[in-house]
């Protein structure tokens, strides 16, 4: 059997006897929302174009915030991973601030730049950064001696030295962190846009609980799982296989 | 290789020494080696690649410092075909770095064309022993990759391109990823990516030394063809005094720990060679006879470094 009728006939089944739970009445629906009402809930979001507003918000935000992260985090990376100094101070700090979830920013972020887009953009930022930092410096260590050398030896130095050799030399080691990051910075998100009103998914999905709508609840959760399995196939899947392909990885 | 190289490879313009290369490919009578006399100054010409009182010494973890080379003072000529040769771990590959400026030498110095190097430079192109082929470029783009960092324009860059794929025969691959190659066809692709920034002196570390024999042999006739063509200066470093004397018009004997120039070879033998031919085979013999106490002295220290631990 194929891998996606497997998948399908998966979901149906699960569907099932979600539907043969909810038909039981254990509990009120309010408790255990049906998958007809979450469903009513999807096409009525849809309708009212409030979720087609928070998947634009939010995917904006993710957006500047990862691509931000993903600019200063090879920066830092780098630096961290070329220079023994930095790695021996701020290397040891850089690992110690990943055990902590990034949400816990927020009451600071709040503080200094208010209830705005700043905010859940650093909390974002502060998710992101230190996977695809740390992930930069250990690609910078296991990345082949020989292509920077091979580089220099062309004559690429400074900028050029970076952009056309290291980065691409190191993507092959830093791709699953540069994934890890976007992981994170997906999650912190989510979190930080649940805090306050901010008309991203976070905030609709808070919305369903003020309203005591757990069909809104439930279609915000699957709307956030399918977007996040749709980034991590769409873009990483694709990036890993073609670097895959490029380097010899895997037969072709 | 039926067809003439001369008539099969437009050359560009811009191609010196052809005309000059071509009385040495005719080859000098003279069938046998020459020992020089180490030359302390050299004569008329301003030599392309001088070295002078070259010294490397690394500090060692445990007891104080090592003399991987030692004034070390070698001159080579517009044009000419220098084999490096000596055993493993006689600092020969260092050299080469040294000259392509990837390492700084303790003492001494390098000089092109009678200047001081201090840094990489295209002028001089190393070809590393690992190749150091780009693999997220393609086969034409890695050929392609010393020319745009020199900034050269694209048109040229494309023509440049066709014309060097063209001289190792890999026209057709242009497109395809390094590690869809063979091992040969990879070596033939860092020899292009080497010849595309047009280097006054082509350095070669050990470029054959994992391949089989008969790869080998027809990439000592390529790069025979392309020196011939290209009138490109070449420090080849090898372990292989066969293939020394197969490819050079000199071959300096590197000693071992400290790395010395212990003695210098001329080859006269005829071009083209075979690596088969009874000189070749005579002549490396001869030099092998120097070489074997060095190598003999290599796998002392070895066996001893193996005994301290």
């Amino acid at each position: 059997m194929k891998k996606l009728s497997k998948q399908i006939v998966f979901y149906c089944v699960l569907i099932g006897i979600w539907a043969l739970v909810a038909k039981a009445h254990i509990w009120p629906p309010y408790l255990f929302p049906p998958p007809w009402g979450v469903a009513e809930s999807l096409w009525a979001g849809f309708q009212d174009h409030s979720f087609w507003i928070g998947i634009a918000v939010t995917m904006k935000r993710m957006l500047i915030g990862y691509s931000l992260s993903v600019v200063l985090g090879m920066i830092l990376g780098l630096a961290v991973g070329s220079y023994k100094f930095l790695e021996d101070t701020l290397g040891g700090l850089l690992v110690s601030l990943q055990s902590l979830p990034s949400i816990c920013w927020i009451p600071l972020a709040v503080l200094w730049f208010g209830l705005t887009e700043k905010a859940i953009l650093f909390v974002v930022l502060m998710g992101s950064l230190l996977s695809v930092t740390i992930a930069m410096e250990d690609g910078r260590k296991q990345m082949p001696k020989i292509y920077g050398m091979a580089g220099r030896n062309l004559g690429a130095k400074g900028f050029r030295l970076f952009w056309s050799v290291l980065l691409p030399a190191s993507l092959p080691f830093i791709v699953s962190g540069l994934k890890q990051g976007f992981a994170f910075g997906w999650r912190s998100l989510i979190q930080a846009e649940m805090i306050f009103l901010s008309l991203g998914l976070g905030q609709l999905l808070m919305m369903g609980r003020d309203l005591n709508d757990m069909n809104q609840v439930l279609a915000v959760m699957i709307l956030i799982i399918i977007l996040g399995f749709i980034i991590d196939g769409l873009v990483f899947r694709t990036m890993e296989r073609k670097l895959q392909e490029r380097w010899g990885l895997v037969p072709a | 290789m039926s067809t003439n190289p001369q008539n099969a490879y437009p050359i560009p313009p811009d191609h010196r020494g052809i005309i000059g290369r071509a009385n040495v490919l005719r080859g000098k009578p003279v069938s046998s080696v020459a020992v020089l006399p180490m030359r302390p100054e050299s004569t008329q010409v301003v030599p392309k690649v001088a070295l002078d009182g070259i010294s490397l010494s690394y500090k060692t973890n445990s007891k104080g410092r090592l003399i991987a080379l030692e004034n070390i003072s070698l001159q080579v000529q517009p044009g000419e075909f220098l084999c490096i040769v000596g055993p493993s771990g006689c600092g020969k590959s260092t050299l080469l770095h040294l000259i392509a400026g990837l390492h700084q030498q303790s003492s001494g110095q390098v000089l092109v064309d009678g200047k001081a190097v201090s840094g990489p430079g295209t002028d001089r192109i190393l070809i590393f022993q690992e190749l150091g082929l780009f693999p997220w470029l393609t086969v034409g783009q890695n050929v392609e990759f010393g020319m745009k960092m020199k900034n050269i324009s694209k048109a040229e860059r494309e023509e440049k391109i066709q014309y060097y794929l063209r001289l190792v025969h890999l026209s057709k691959f242009r497109d395809s990823y390094t590690h869809q190659l063979s091992g040969g066809m990879r070596q033939r692709v860092a020899l292009a990516r080497a010849l595309a920034t047009e280097p006054d002196v082509l350095l070669m570390d050990e470029p054959f030394a994992a391949l089989d024999a008969q790869t080998r042999d027809l990439l000592h006739d390529e790069l025979e063809r392309i020196w011939a063509e290209t009138g490109r200066t070449i420090i080849f470093v090898t372990h292989n005094v066969r293939e020394a004397v197969r490819l050079a018009d000199r071959v300096a004997l590197m000693t071992f720990r400290p790395g010395r120039v212990k003695q210098e070879f001329a080859i006269h033998l005829p071009r083209p060679r075979h690596i088969e031919e009874t000189d070749v085979a005579r002549t490396a013999r001869e030099i092998l006879d120097c070489l074997r106490d060095e190598i003999n002295k290599s796998l002392e220290v070895e066996y001893a470094d193996e005994k301290a631990k």
